[in-house]
């Protein structure tokens, strides 16, 4: 009965807007990356990256969409690094994603300490507010529960469509996905692999950026440790979900987001007096196991995922 | 005489170095207007490398090409389409995910535009596929393709960019016969429409049907052109190879008792590859049984059955005359079953290790290679010396890592690996795939030898012309199903050709 009241409250499917957000703009990022051929487990530290770049930004008092912008170019020079040591130089994409990872995160913190020395507890910024659309946000029930949101979670599924028509309409999607099928088929087209596949990955690497920056900047308002807090490895997760494909990638963060939506509202239920809150927390990571393995059965899989390509081997 | 067409394409002084290999040295010829060139050599001749120079994959170390005049700035690909060189690669280049339309496509507009303007290209597909007899749905997944369906489309990929010069690798290797006669068909429909096209083989007969002229490549050097008209198959074998080719000969062969019976015995298909229909067939000793067929129709499912990789699903498997219950690698080798596998590199050796471990790859746990659970390093390394002195095979010692080998000296320490147990059943699939001349000759002169001491053996080719010449009974595999079995002599090419393309099996069945 009690999720019954909870499916059917506005606040609810708002909330599940809200959440879903970064994971969106980061699972964007990743397909991105991996359509081209490279798989980008950089993914959690420039998320954090991201977070605090944008919000430092906003803090030394640029505006907020510049301070976005900020957040999206420290992504974008992550994934360079990510692409010139995975595309060129052929190295281990785990290893180097990994690596970036620790690098991103720890630079993040640094960098926050350094600026930061005194404080014990972060400064806040003026975040993002609630957009005001008008007619729509003023309808009942579907006004507070979809049109109450900040223009970055607009601007997150505005992505979605934007990923989807670039890599189904256009030349340039074309070339990306061939990249992560056969590289060679590129090649033979007169076309370069290596740039394709770092432009993929700096591109995917600053949507990552903008998914953490969503944390920080729309979400809350102040940068804390750990606040990323494993949603770059969901964002993986959710792309294999999604079969590599916006759309689909789109529904598994929705259904991510409901179930860790549900399980908040689910601990102030009398079913939470009863059994520990650390059940309910678990509760979106083991159905999106659960997802997973009913939904990936069949899916396609870029055939040169992580697979380097050197001109000339044969 | 000498040819007045226009030059299109002019390669002068070409050289290419892979470190003390010289695979390239100063090659120069020039491709008329509406010709059609073939480029003649063994493996490792240098054609591939050469093609690659031209197309912008390899940069050459010295040399230059020329394409209607105009000087091809090296190692661009983009450079090479732009000037109108289109090039059919022997691996195909194309994207599985995509369909045929879109592979046709990539690269073929400015990355930053929008849309695809597929309905445009859709028409002009349409008009080129019919145009030049290359029938393919524009529309189709490149997955779900055929061998030969592919290849259509990388035609159309060159024809689509307006390709002057059309350059194709080795095109019909994966072909069966009839595939092979409308590529042929193809190309003259190209070639009257004024296009140029150099054509990659080491196929003497299709080298005679398909050109006008010759170049034959030996060891990275032009030995030789004539026009085509003025030589023979035995002529140009012998530029190939630069001495007299010898054919193998085997005499009659007498057979003996069924080693290996299969009746009616099917094997579970594994991903895309089938597996065995209902298949019946009898491994005679002192016969060789020859399997012809289309790469991905069964032969592998068949050589994993024999092999022991894979265990009958239904049907009756005899060995020696005794119904097989439990069957593996290790019961194989048991029952006296000598294996060269398909791909050396993959599953005939572990390329970092020595010879010596090669060597003993199938035997170290049997004395006199080990006891009691420890090796006997000197017997192992007595067996590889032994190996590489009987068979020929040319390394560093039995102490070098097999990686260094060339493909020819790999395969004969397999050979010998596998013979020097005197098996009673010989798995030879794909024994000289990718050998030169004095290597295969070796290798299919050992495998008589052994047919005449007893042994069954089952060839598994994709070369027609070696199963006609080796096998004293013939059998096609097509979609997983075993044609019956033709004796030497009593079936053409092109007759095999029909069960390759899996016509027969209706008739049959």
């Amino acid at each position: 009965m009690e999720i019954l009241d909870i499916l059917l409250s506005a606040s609810f499917w708002a909330a599940v807007l809200r959440i879903a957000s970064p994971l969106i703009f980061a699972t964007m990022g990743e397909l991105i990356c991996e359509r081209a051929g490279v798989l980008n487990l950089g993914i959690e530290g420039i998320m954090v990256a991201g977070a605090f770049a944008g919000w430092m930004a906003v803090y030394a008092g640029l505006g907020l969409w510049p301070g976005l912008l900020v957040a999206l170019l420290t992504g974008m020079a992550f994934g360079a690094l990510h692409g010139l040591l995975t595309v060129p130089f052929g190295l281990s994409q785990h290893v180097v994603g990994l690596g970036i990872t620790m690098l991103a995160t720890s630079s993040a913190y640094y960098a926050y300490r350094l600026s930061l020395p005194e404080v014990t507890s972060p400064p806040r910024i003026e975040p993002f507010q609630p957009v005001h659309i008008p007619g729509l946000s003023d309808l009942p029930f579907f006004g507070e529960a979809l049109f109450s949101q900040t223009a970055l979670t607009y601007l997150a599924f505005a992505t979605v469509i934007a990923v989807a028509l670039i890599l189904y309409r256009t030349p340039l999607g074309l070339a990306l996905r061939a990249a992560g099928e056969n590289p060679s088929a590129v090649e033979a087209q007169g076309l370069s692999v290596t740039a394709i596949r770092i432009g993929a990955v700096m591109a995917g690497s600053g949507l990552m950026a903008m998914g953490g920056a969503f944390l920080t900047m729309s979400a809350f308002s102040s940068f804390f440790f750990e606040m990323v807090n494993g949603r770059g490895w969901i964002c993986i997760a959710l792309v294999v979900f999604g079969a590599w494909r916006p759309g689909k990638a789109l529904v598994g963060a929705l259904l991510f987001a409901g179930f860790d939506a549900l399980q908040i509202r689910l601990q102030q239920t009398p079913l939470g007096a009863d059994i520990p809150y650390q059940v309910f927390l678990m509760v979106p990571y083991a159905l999106s196991i659960l997802a997973l393995v009913l939904m990936s059965r069949r899916a396609e899989v870029p055939a040169a995922l992580m697979t380097p390509y050197n001109r000339g081997d044969r | 005489m000498p040819d007045l067409r226009p030059v299109v394409l002019k390669l002068e002084g070409i050289t290419k170095r892979f470190g003390t290999l010289t695979a390239n040295d100063a090659i120069g010829f020039a491709l008329h207007k509406g010709e059609v060139l073939a480029l003649l050599g063994e493996n490792g001749a240098g054609k591939t490398t050469l093609m690659n120079i031209l197309f912008g994959h390899y940069t050459a170390d010295a040399g230059t090409v020329e394409v209607m005049g105009q000087a091809l700035p090296p190692g661009q690909p983009g450079a090479a389409l732009a000037a109108g060189v289109g090039m059919v690669h022997q691996h195909f280049t194309l994207a599985g995910n995509l369909t045929v339309t879109e592979n046709i496509l990539i690269g073929t507009r400015p990355l930053w535009r929008g849309g695809l303007g597929r309905a445009e290209a859709r028409a002009r597909i349409a008009a080129l596929s019919r145009d030049f007899g290359l029938a393919v749905h524009p529309e189709a997944k490149v997955r779900t393709l055929s061998v030969g369906e592919c290849q259509r489309v990388e035609i159309l990929k060159a024809l689509y960019r307006d390709a002057r010069v059309l350059i194709l690798d080795e095109p019909t290797a994966v072909l069966t016969p009839q595939e092979t006669d409308a590529l042929f068909a193809t190309l003259k429909k190209a070639v009257a429409q004024g296009l140029s096209i150099i054509f990659i083989s080491h196929k003497l007969h299709e080298v005679m049907a398909v050109s006008d002229r010759v170049i034959v490549l030996r060891h990275g050097r032009v030995a030789g052109e004539v026009a085509t008209a003025d030589t023979d198959r035995h002529r140009l074998a012998e530029m190939m190879v630069g001495a007299e080719v010898r054919l193998p000969a085997p005499s009659l062969a007498r057979p003996g008792a069924a080693l290996m019976e299969l009746d009616a015995v099917s094997t579970p298909p594994e991903g895309t590859r089938p597996g065995l229909k209902s298949v019946s067939l009898a491994l005679r000793a002192g016969q060789i049984t020859g399997l012809a067929g289309v790469s991905g129709n069964g032969q592998g499912a068949l050589a994993d059955l024999v092999s022991g990789l894979v265990a009958p699903s239904a049907g009756r498997f005899e060995v020696a005359g005794a119904r097989v219950e439990r069957w593996s690698p290790r019961a194989a080798l048991q029952a006296g079953v000598g294996r060269i596998p398909e791909d050396r590199h993959a599953t005939g050796s572990i390329a970092d290790f020595t010879l010596t471990e090669n060597a003993v790859l199938e035997d170290y746990a049997r004395p006199p290679y080990s006891r009691r659970g420890w090796m006997n390093w000197r017997a192992a390394r007595a067996h590889a010396e032994k190996i590489i002195k009987d068979y020929d095979v040319r390394c560093p010692g039995s102490e070098a890592r097999i990686r260094l080998l060339s493909g020819g000296n790999m395969q004969k320490l397999i050979l010998g690996r596998a013979l020097e147990t005197a098996p009673r059943i010989i798995l030879a699939n794909q024994p000289v795939r990718g050998l030169d001349i004095g290597a295969l000759t070796y290798v299919q002169d050992r495998l008589i030898a052994a047919r005449d001491g007893g042994a069954a053996v089952l060839l598994i080719s994709e070369d027609l012309d070696e199963i006609l010449a080796l096998s004293d009974v013939i059998h096609v595999m097509s979609e997983g199903r075993l044609s019956p079995g033709f004796p030497r002599g009593t079936k053409t090419p092109a007759e095999l050709g029909v069960w390759m393309a899996g016509q027969g099996f209706d008739h049959a069945a």
